[in-house]
């Protein structure tokens, strides 16, 4: 159960850090993948500043043997840098460029009231199967 | 510039970093939110979807107690039209499969981590959203 609240309360951190941030906002998230236009910079803070903020405690929690909840640490084992990588993210910039929003922000923008996050969000879930349909059983 | 918010940015990445802090401290996950949907999805590994619900469960409650404090919804705008969203919404769910991480997998995380393979990613689809909001806006012409 603590492990369960642990996760909840981290969501729940994450959830408003993206509504403080305003990255919640599709359109403030497009003003600043909109170099051409009136440039927003501010996800690009967001970002330093979450980037800053873990890089700093990833120093001390990943000298730790494990984590305090659980046996291991999960860290993803890949490392090469591969065509479905960059072509992954690719289709997922264009996505985000017609949208503006990541799958974090549409799940937050759900819990703010926004139906249209909900469509967003069913549909980026309908791609999630489509994937897994196409190559099945690779994981 | 005349929309830039530096301090709420400020604010609100150092919740998101404390966020994936936390949940790399306690529970030993990665706070990267596509593979924490995908894997809750079915069908899924047994014994781990727990923590996953609950992190999704509170990305909801957040903005929602947000909003209950402050009141309406109106401070989000989405102009994209609905068929553009759920094609949006497509190619963000099989992209993000495909390429193994989004914005805070890739962008915060594994960039957190200093992973080459997250900075290739980051920079891939930060430069093709970059373009395709320029495609769409300066020469479609579909808004400023």
């Amino acid at each position: 159960m603590i492990k369960n609240l642990s996760t909840l309360f981290c969501g729940t951190l994450f959830g408003l850090g993206l509504v403080i941030s305003q990255m919640v906002n599709p359109v403030k998230v497009l003003a600043f993948l909109d170099i051409a236009g009136h440039w927003d910079p501010s996800l690009a803070l967001v970002m330093a500043s979450a980037l800053i903020t873990l890089g700093l405690a990833h120093k001390l929690i990943l000298r730790r043997p494990a984590p305090i909840l659980e046996q291991s640490f999960h860290l993803p084992g890949a490392t090469r840098i591969d065509a479905r990588l960059l072509i992954g993210a690719a289709l997922f910039g264009v996505g985000w460029g017609l949208s503006g929003f990541c799958p974090g922000a549409a799940i937050a923008a759900i819990g703010y009231g926004r139906t249209e996050a909900l469509l967003f969000t069913v549909a980026m879930c309908a791609g999630i199967w489509l994937f897994r349909l196409i190559h099945r059983p690779t994981h | 510039m005349e929309n830039f918010t530096p301090y709420s940015a400020l604010v609100g990445g150092a919740l998101i970093g404390l966020s994936a802090a936390l949940l790399m401290l306690l529970n030993g996950r990665i706070a990267g939110i596509s593979g924490i949907i995908g894997r809750a999805l079915p069908p899924h590994q047994r014994g781990d979807i727990g923590w996953r619900l609950f992190f999704l469960t509170g990305l909801l409650l957040g903005p929602l107690s947000s909003r209950l404090v402050v009141g309406n919804s109106d401070n989000i705008r989405i102009d994209t039209p609905l068929p553009v969203l759920i094609i949006a919404g497509l190619l963000v769910g099989y992209g993000t499969s495909l390429g193994s991480g989004c914005t805070s997998g890739h962008g915060v995380c594994g960039l957190a981590r200093l992973s080459p393979r997250s900075a290739a990613a980051t920079l891939i689809f930060m430069f093709v959203a970059g373009i395709t909001v320029y495609i769409v806006r300066h020469w479609i012409g579909v808004r400023d």
